[in-house]
């Protein structure tokens, strides 16, 4: 019942958002705003009732419900450590992307909370689906309002981003659809439930063929090298709301894709082919990092950092020792926080100054000393310094990589110098400086102030104690690590 | 008693919290009266401690705990982190006080001390911790406040170049550092401090040992990494005094002197680092004889010092390292805030070509200052600078692992030594007044120059004494007596006489010597030639991501497609009737063939 209620409580809120705004925008925003808070109250509660339960790695809460048996679809949703901890993060960056809009989206805002709020609804029923083409048809519901959210409320060029982001995205879910269709094929259960599904026998090849199709979905989700371009354009055009969902939420369900399904249910195939994802993504790490260094357009910039640390999930995941999955996990949750921090804090300069070119920016510090304190603090963040949780989730990273791969681990760590070199860019043409071209946009409001604060708080409360994380991930872990037992010690 | 530990380390933190949140609001006395406060707490804990040491103490809390993995937030006390921490501390208090005065008229005065104290916190944390990642923390705290209090002034385009130049040549040893992390981890299945000074070294303990060094390099100022320092100058005197001399840049030598089992398992590594603390402490040497500005005479002389502690690490002397870093903690925080003065009462000009005469105008920089110099240049019997510098050269000496040429290049360093620091002192202070006064010391200013000028004097106390039982190490010491009093001759008499360094000026060998003293040997210049340009002209090549365009590529061989087929849509009755005349003849062909 509790899972259906976070399904039906964002959607609700989003029709109800979207009928109230005839009346009164504000209490639209104000009902979204609710539907939101409860949903991240719901994950909340469950997070701190079930810390037994977390322990013994057991599904806390599950539904299971024929839909339609004669294609053998299942209303089948559950809740572990795993999309427990993700759900959390829905939640929270769900409110982050209500507030954020709040002065931003004057234009249809109520159709713009229905979107946004259905997005919500579908990336949660990707996080929690259990049955396979019930995954799937969340996978692609979360297409839609995503492609209206960037083609209605973007930027300049939005209609090339929307269909770019549609093109590629709905591409890798026909690979995912054929995959799953395969899978139900060979395992010849007449269901598409997970727990029918997993350990299904068949040929190496055909298991590596359907493998392949999934990873290419999620691969365009996360998304690694070379298929990453769609981002960019994406997050560039992208309202502020738009930008912190896409990195907080949308690419995490490409790594939890990976986690969820690619592993589990083909670990013989993920097995051979892990050293090429893990060598994409090093290479994302140190390619996108690259990129962002030579961007001059600010969001675009930040869009590049989402590729270099999306880089070290992948490389994470398939180094396969407990270490570096728990680190990539960790990842995902502070990417997510710093990142969509880092769009919120490019929609205020572009909402203030009318321009997210770097070069048009300068010497904001002076009149934005809270923005530019910010600024810094994120970027030190994306950076991975010491005390901010992504340092930890990079450095577990790193370290579980040693133990698979050293040269692999290395030319990743070389990532460590490079964001160094775009983050401090990043500070220094927009922050630092003359403000030569006299811009006074006015500094943070309170809500913004609180929105920055509280991600701010999250990512120095990782830094400094990140064990609840691991513990409540630690579990639903296990049948990614036995499926990929590789480099569990080194020389 | 060991929870004041937590104490020490934690009131910087706290203090730059407040800071960081309440700052802005503050009025200045009292944001400086809580950055002061904040380090006082901590030195007066660190003193408690120091006083009450018996045996190392250790406390901690969980911070991660992942498989095998765990690692505390945990701060360890022996002798080693003991001397940083009372060092650290009280300079750190001296030069927060000096600050407080100093740069009140500042803008960002609250801003300035909430990295102040971060930096403080960030140091002590990196010298009590209790295992590697809790110390890379440290490390790379202080690596950001560094680059912060470079870039204090940020609305200059070189203070910003300087300070990202800063952190992220610093981060390529930071990253050898962290490789060297991830190889003892998996070899101890720890990164506590204990279990690697006391466990068996790993297999590859040259490789590591390097690593660790490549870290202590960059963090140090070693060449090959040492080209961020003299650029670092860009940031306030107190912060070139605390961070740039004092406290930061001798963290390579903590991490060497701390991991020092690691370095013993490999001569080859020691070797090496006692080559990089012998060619750069000439080096330096060399460059500082020429520069012009003040700071930068003072950057040149801190990295040549810390050459000498390298050296002291590379034969094994642990405790000439250490020693040699407390006293010059002392005289080079001194000779930076002295400096400091000098430059704020000549409106901030740093050229010491346009300085000049200031022995009456400003009594109280003179005399620290040549405190400082004398020190410095390790004046025989009265200065701790002497026992210290001393101490190093005995054990290049008297050490297994200590060649000749090692020992010789060190007593031409402590010529050098001399020569460039009695440079200063005559340009700066003696000859005719070249500008006004414009502003004088406060007390609090004078105060600190007065206690670190008493420490740099007897800042060797307590220290073992200078054994001088063989004759070649009495040899030794009045061979490098003499070579500093040549050093400090040589110097007078070039500046005395004119004609001298026309002369000098106009012989093309010389002009070019100098030139290429002045450019640090043109460090700068490859790099930017053959590493910066070349990366950053990869990186504008491909700002366009070359991958999409293999898809752009691909949207427009559709779209060209597309056009093509229009072509055929013409709308004419007798081209379809075409068309379809063909297409039959094309199918009626192949059925007919098979």
């Amino acid at each position: 019942m509790i899972l259906t209620l976070l399904l039906i409580i964002p959607l609700a809120g989003g029709i109800l958002s979207w009928m109230v705004a005839r009346w009164s925008v504000l209490a639209a925003r104000w009902v979204a705003m609710l539907a939101t808070t409860a949903v991240f109250v719901i994950a909340m509660a469950v997070w701190l009732q079930n810390p037994a339960e977390l322990g013994a790695g057991t599904r806390l809460i599950e539904v299971n419900k024929p839909w339609v048996p004669q294609f053998g679809l299942s209303y089948h949703l559950a809740l572990d450590g795993l999309n427990l901890l993700l759900v959390l993060l829905t939640g929270l960056l769900a409110m982050v992307a209500v507030a954020c809009s709040w002065q931003e989206i004057q234009h249809q805002a109520g159709l713009f909370h229905l979107a946004l709020l259905t997005l919500v609804t579908a990336i949660l029923g990707a996080f929690l689906a259990f049955d396979l083409l019930l995954f799937f048809f969340f996978w692609e519901a979360m297409l839609i309002p995503m492609y209206f959210l960037i083609a209605i409320w973007g930027h300049e060029n939005r209609r090339y981003a929307a269909i770019k982001f549609f093109l590629f995205t709905f591409i890798g879910g026909l690979f995912i659809l054929i995959s799953v269709l395969g899978l139900y094929v060979y395992a010849g259960k007449g269901s598409f439930d997970y727990d029918a599904l997993i350990g299904t026998a068949m040929p190496a090849g055909a298991a590596m063929l359907l493998m392949l199709g999934l990873i290419f979905g999620f691969a365009v989700k996360l998304p690694a090298i070379p298929v990453h371009t769609w981002l960019p354009d994406a997050h560039t055009e992208a309202p502020t709301a738009g930008s912190v969902i896409l990195a907080g939420l949308l690419l995490k369900t490409g790594a939890y894709g990976i986690l969820r399904f690619a592993i589990p249910l083909f670990p013989e195939a993920s097995r051979t082919i892990a050293p090429i994802l893990m060598a994409l993504g090093a290479a994302g790490v140190l390619y996108g990092a690259i990129l962002a260094y030579a961007q001059s357009d600010l969001k675009r910039m930040v869009a590049y950092t989402s590729v270099s640390h999306m880089g070290f999930v992948l490389l994470g995941i398939y180094a396969g020792n407990a270490i570096a999955i728990r680190g990539a996990v960790l990842v995902i949750v502070c990417h997510g926080l710093a990142t969509g921090a880092l769009f919120v804090i490019a929609g205020a300069v572009q909402q203030r100054t009318g321009t997210r070119e770097l070069s048009r920016l300068g010497g904001l510090w002076e009149v934005t000393p809270k923005l530019g304190g910010f600024t810094l603090f994120f970027a030190l963040a994306a950076l991975g310094l010491p005390g901010l949780g992504n340092f930890v989730a990079e450095f577990l990273v790193l370290l579980g990589t040693f133990a698979a791969s050293p040269p692999l681990a290395v030319i990743a760590a070389l990532g460590l110098i490079a964001s160094v070199v775009y983050a401090l860019w990043l500070v220094q043409r927009s922050m630092f400086g003359l403000n030569v071209n006299e811009l006074k946009p006015a500094d943070l409001t309170a809500r913004e102030v609180a929105i920055l604060g509280v991600l701010a708080a999250l990512l120095l409360w990782i830094g400094l104690h990140p064990q609840p994380v691991f513990d409540t991930v630690d579990k639903s872990l296990t049948t990614v690590e036995r499926a990929l037992p590789t480099g569990e010690s080194y020389e | 008693m060991s929870e004041l530990l937590w104490i020490v380390a934690l009131a910087p933190f706290i203090g730059a919290f407040t800071l960081a949140i309440f700052g802005a609001s503050m009025p200045k006395k009292i944001a400086g009266a809580v950055g002061c406060t904040s380090v006082g707490i901590s030195w007066v804990c660190a003193v408690i401690l120091g006083l009450n040491y018996t045996q190392p103490q250790e406390v901690s809390i969980g911070w991660i705990n992942v498989s095998w993995l765990q690692v505390d937030i945990g701060l360890r006390l022996d002798t080693l982190s003991l001397a940083w921490m009372e060092v650290v501390t009280l300079v750190g208090l001296l030069i927060h006080l000096y600050a407080s005065q100093s740069m009140y008229d500042e803008d960002g005065y609250s801003r300035f001390f909430c990295y102040m104290n971060l930096f403080v916190g960030s140091m002590l944390t990196l010298a009590l911790a209790s295992n590697l990642l809790l110390l890379y923390l440290g490390w790379e705290g202080v690596g950001l406040c560094s680059y912060l209090l470079i870039g204090f002034w940020y609305k200059g385009v070189v203070n910003c170049d300087s300070a990202r130049k800063a952190f992220i040549v610093t981060r390529i040893g930071d990253t050898a550092l962290a490789i060297a992390l991830f190889i003892l981890a998996w070899h101890y299945r720890t990164l506590g401090m204990q279990a690697i000074i006391n466990g068996a070294p790993p297999v590859a303990a040259t490789l590591v040992a390097l690593l660790i060094l490549g870290g202590a390099v960059g963090k140090s100022a070693q060449i090959p990494l040492h080209t961020w320092l003299p650029d670092a100058m860009a940031g306030p005197s107190p912060v070139s005094a605390l961070i740039h001399a004092a406290t930061m840049v001798t963290a390579g030598v903590y991490l060497i002197a701390r991991l020092g089992n690691l370095f013993l398992a490999s001569p080859a590594a020691m070797l090496a680092v006692a080559v990089v603390g012998t060619v750069t402490l000439l080096y330096a040497g060399l460059s500082a004889l020429t520069q012009r500005d003040i700071k930068r005479v003072l950057a040149y002389s801190t990295i040549s010092q810390i050459g000498y502690m390298f050296l002291a690490l590379g034969v094994g002397a642990w405790n000439a390292a250490v020693f040699h870093f407390v006293t010059h903690a002392f005289f080079k925080a001194l000779l930076f805030l002295s400096a400091g003065v000098v430059v704020d009462a000549q409106n901030h000009e740093h050229d010491i070509f346009k300085m000049g005469g200031l022995r009456r105008a400003l009594p109280v920089a003179f005399w620290t200052f040549m405190i400082g110099a004398a020190s410095l240049c390790a004046l025989p019997f009265i200065t701790a600078g002497f026992y210290s510098k001393e101490a190093i050269l005995g054990a290049v000496h008297t050490s297994q692992a200590g060649a000749g040429w090692m020992l010789a290049c060190g007593l031409i360093g402590s010529l050098l030594t001399a020569a460039y620091t009695s440079r200063t002192v005559l340009v700066v202070f003696f000859g005719e007044q070249k500008m006004e006064v414009s502003k004088r010391p406060g007390g609090l200013v004078v105060f600190a120059l007065v206690v670190l000028s008493v420490l740099s004097i007897i800042g060797f106390v307590g220290w073992p004494k200078l054994h001088l039982g063989e004759s070649s190490e009495q040899m030794l010491v009045v061979v490098s007596t003499v070579l500093v009093l040549c050093g400090i001759g040589s110097a007078y008499v070039y500046f005395s006489r004119r004609q001298l360094s026309e002369a000098f000026a106009a012989w093309p060998f010389g002009n070019a010597l100098h030139r290429l003293s002045l450019s640090g040997f043109g460090f700068d210049w490859l790099y930017q030639r053959t590493i910066v340009n070349p990366l950053k002209a990869i990186a504008h090549a491909n700002r366009r991501d070359i991958i999409d365009a293999f898809y752009t590529g691909l949207a427009g061989a559709a779209r060209a497609g597309e056009s093509l087929c229009k072509l055929m849509q013409t709308g004419r009755v007798r081209n379809y009737a075409a068309g379809l005349v063909f297409g039959a003849i094309i199918i009626a062909y192949i059925v007919a063939v098979r």
